[in-house]
């Protein structure tokens, strides 16, 4: 894909070489069969050497690919019959957000998620996948109408955070967020949280009070960027890369500290090489989850969230 | 003027400002406070008595936990939970735990929220009192844990939980388990709430941050006190992101009153007979909605 990233570019240089090789052999009828060969076992070796060890801050680098899938993409290739509904009664429609009801192995499903943009243009129109309270409280709005309904409710987070604005705080962000935080908790039907790209603070949150939470390999999910952390830790946001790894923010991390269920692996490189490839990776997953959940009734689905965030924390007595 | 004169002055001056051995014994520190808004000067102790606020320009002075707890509940009545819960360190974090150490000596507290159950004008409530003077009483999972820990008890004993919030918002040291107290905190609410038990929200400085996104602004009620700093976003975030100017009372109480965020701005010396109104216009039977 076009943007090659730094911890990348060993392989794109090798990539580069075993093209110039294989050029060279067309137009000077001269046989490097063999060293192509071996060059391009040599490339297999590296990528799985690279990618299979990713630093955080490597991660970081591939969940803000802006080629990475965003969640409209994923509904194109999970969801059928979707239509999108807009707006939360009360103010406007915030395009940071898309929701709408679709189907899943035939059944009827509400699925809301964070949408950044994949250009300049769409990404002003979406407010780089940055929420105004009017976006949490669409989601909300769709929330409750997916639980009047008895339908499951599938969230995709993928933002920086909601918005830091003037306007968003006119109109209460706080309450915004919060508010999805408690209704969340008290919702009827089975709640999955998939974090596909950024998983930024309280924005994100507001998304993700679920009965599972997944994460794709290279996403995130912390309490701050990188570059928030390091500059309140330590003033300076040059040091993101060791604040990445200091804040533990990857998948792996979140496993560890039992926060997240599942880690959704993702294609070789991150999941923009390959979108379709990836969401059927997701489905499983839906699939796996969606089946263990309907076994619950609405009052053990309320109970399993409340077990599930009320063990969070890490102190001793 | 002559020279002779200007350095009788200059002898004269420099006998007031160095005090002598007794003099200083005679003033100990913090006789005095002088208010950060208008400069008055005032006898600490009257300061106390009118619940650390400046009569001159009424300007509210940040409270301890202690202090609100005396200034709030009927005299005895408080009793602590919790005090034994202990942060530790999840991500390591160089000098964590020595910071956390040293603000638990300077306050007295074992993190920056005093949890527990007492009484107003003789009916119970369980209050959750955040301490801003413990690492900007910014939330870990101590704090998340003892506030839950409190509404859980409140649910139990069908009391109104009040929480008193000031804090920073989510302690970064404690990376995502600080953003999950966040949704600790909130599903142990939508529970009480559920009972049909009430939930009082007090807003004083600051509360920004994951406090303000989360427990702070869904109380039933949602009170702050005059002037208190509250929001989600920095101001220098935000005017780094709008690159505009804001308000001088962006992101005040009164800001927030006027855009339909809060229910009311109660002066500190009506917080108890507010909160006696209130939670006597909610001593009715607890019904189950849940």
């Amino acid at each position: 894909m076009s943007k090659t990233l730094a911890f990348e570019e060993p392989i794109v240089k090798l990539r580069e070489k075993i093209s110039e090789l294989e050029e060279y052999t067309t137009v000077n009828d001269v046989d490097l069969s063999t060293e192509i060969v071996n060059l391009k076992s040599r490339l297999a070796k590296l990528e799985k050497d690279i990618y299979e060890n990713m630093e955080p801050w490597d991660r970081v680098q591939v969940a803000r690919h802006p080629m990475r899938p965003t969640t409209t993409d994923y509904i194109q290739y999970l969801f059928e019959d979707f239509i999108e509904l807009h707006g939360d009664r009360n103010f406007g429609d915030d395009e940071a957000i898309v929701g709408g009801i679709a189907s899943f192995d035939q059944m009827p499903i509400t699925v809301i998620g964070h949408q950044r943009g994949k250009d300049t243009k769409e990404n002003v129109r979406r407010n780089f996948g940055m929420p105004h309270p009017e976006g949490y409280r669409k989601a909300l709005r769709l929330m409750k109408q997916a639980e009047k309904f008895n339908r499951p409710i599938i969230c995709f987070i993928d933002t920086k955070g909601a918005y830091p604005g003037k306007a968003a705080e006119e109109r209460g962000q706080s309450e915004a967020i919060a508010r999805n935080l408690v209704e969340m908790a008290g919702l009827k039907v089975p709640v999955i949280s998939i974090v596909i790209g950024e998983g930024g603070s309280g924005g994100a949150l507001a998304l993700g009070v679920a009965n599972h939470i997944h994460m794709l390999e290279n996403s995130t999910y912390s309490v701050i960027s990188p570059e928030g952390a390091a500059s309140i830790l330590w003033k300076d946001p040059k040091l993101a890369k060791q604040a990445a790894e200091a804040m533990k923010i990857t998948a792996p991390d979140l496993k560890e500290m039992n926060i997240i269920d599942e880690i959704i692996p993702e294609v070789l490189g991150g999941a923009h090489r390959d979108a379709n490839q990836q969401a059927i990776e997701i489905r499983d997953t839906l699939r796996r989850s969606l089946k263990t959940l309907f076994e619950l009734s609405s009052e053990a689905l309320i109970d399993a969230r409340y077990e599930k965030f009320r063990n969070i924390g890490v102190f001793s007595e | 003027m002559s020279i002779r004169e200007l350095f009788k002055k200059k002898s004269k001056e420099e006998n007031h400002t160095i005090p002598s051995m007794k003099s200083k014994n005679d003033v100990p520190e913090g006789i005095m406070t002088k208010c950060p808004e208008c400069k008055f000067v005032i006898l600490t102790k009257d300061l106390m008595k009118n619940a650390k606020v400046c009569p001159e320009c009424q300007h509210h002075y940040k409270m301890t936990a202690q202090e609100r707890i005396e200034h709030l509940l009927d005299a005895e009545s408080f009793e602590s939970m919790d005090d034994h819960l202990k942060t530790e360190n999840p991500l390591d974090f160089p000098s964590y735990t020595e910071k956390v150490q040293a603000d638990s000596e300077a306050t007295g507290l074992n993190e920056a929220v005093l949890t527990g159950v007492g009484t107003i004008q003789g009916k119970q409530v369980a209050v959750a009192i955040m301490d801003a003077h413990f690492r900007m009483g910014s939330m870990g999972s101590v704090v998340g844990e003892k506030i839950t820990r409190t509404v859980e008890k409140a649910t139990q004993l069908g009391i109104p939980m009040l929480i008193f919030s000031a804090s920073g918002g989510a302690r970064m040291q404690e990376g995502v388990l600080s953003l999950m107290q966040m949704a600790k905190v909130s599903v142990a609410l939508k529970r009480h709430a559920n009972k049909g038990l009430l939930f009082v929200s007090i807003m004083t400085y600051p509360t920004t941050g994951g406090v303000s996104a989360s427990f702070a602004s869904v109380g039933d009620i949602n009170l702050a006190e005059p002037k208190a700093l509250i929001g989600f976003a920095g101001r220098r975030v935000i005017e780094q992101t709008v690159r505009e100017k804001l308000p001088e009372d962006f992101q005040t109480a009164e800001f927030l009153l006027s855009h339909g965020q809060v229910d009311a701005v109660v002066h500190r010396c009506d917080m108890v007979d507010v909160m006696d109104r209130i939670i006597k216009l909610h001593a009715g039977k607890e019904t189950d909605r849940a």
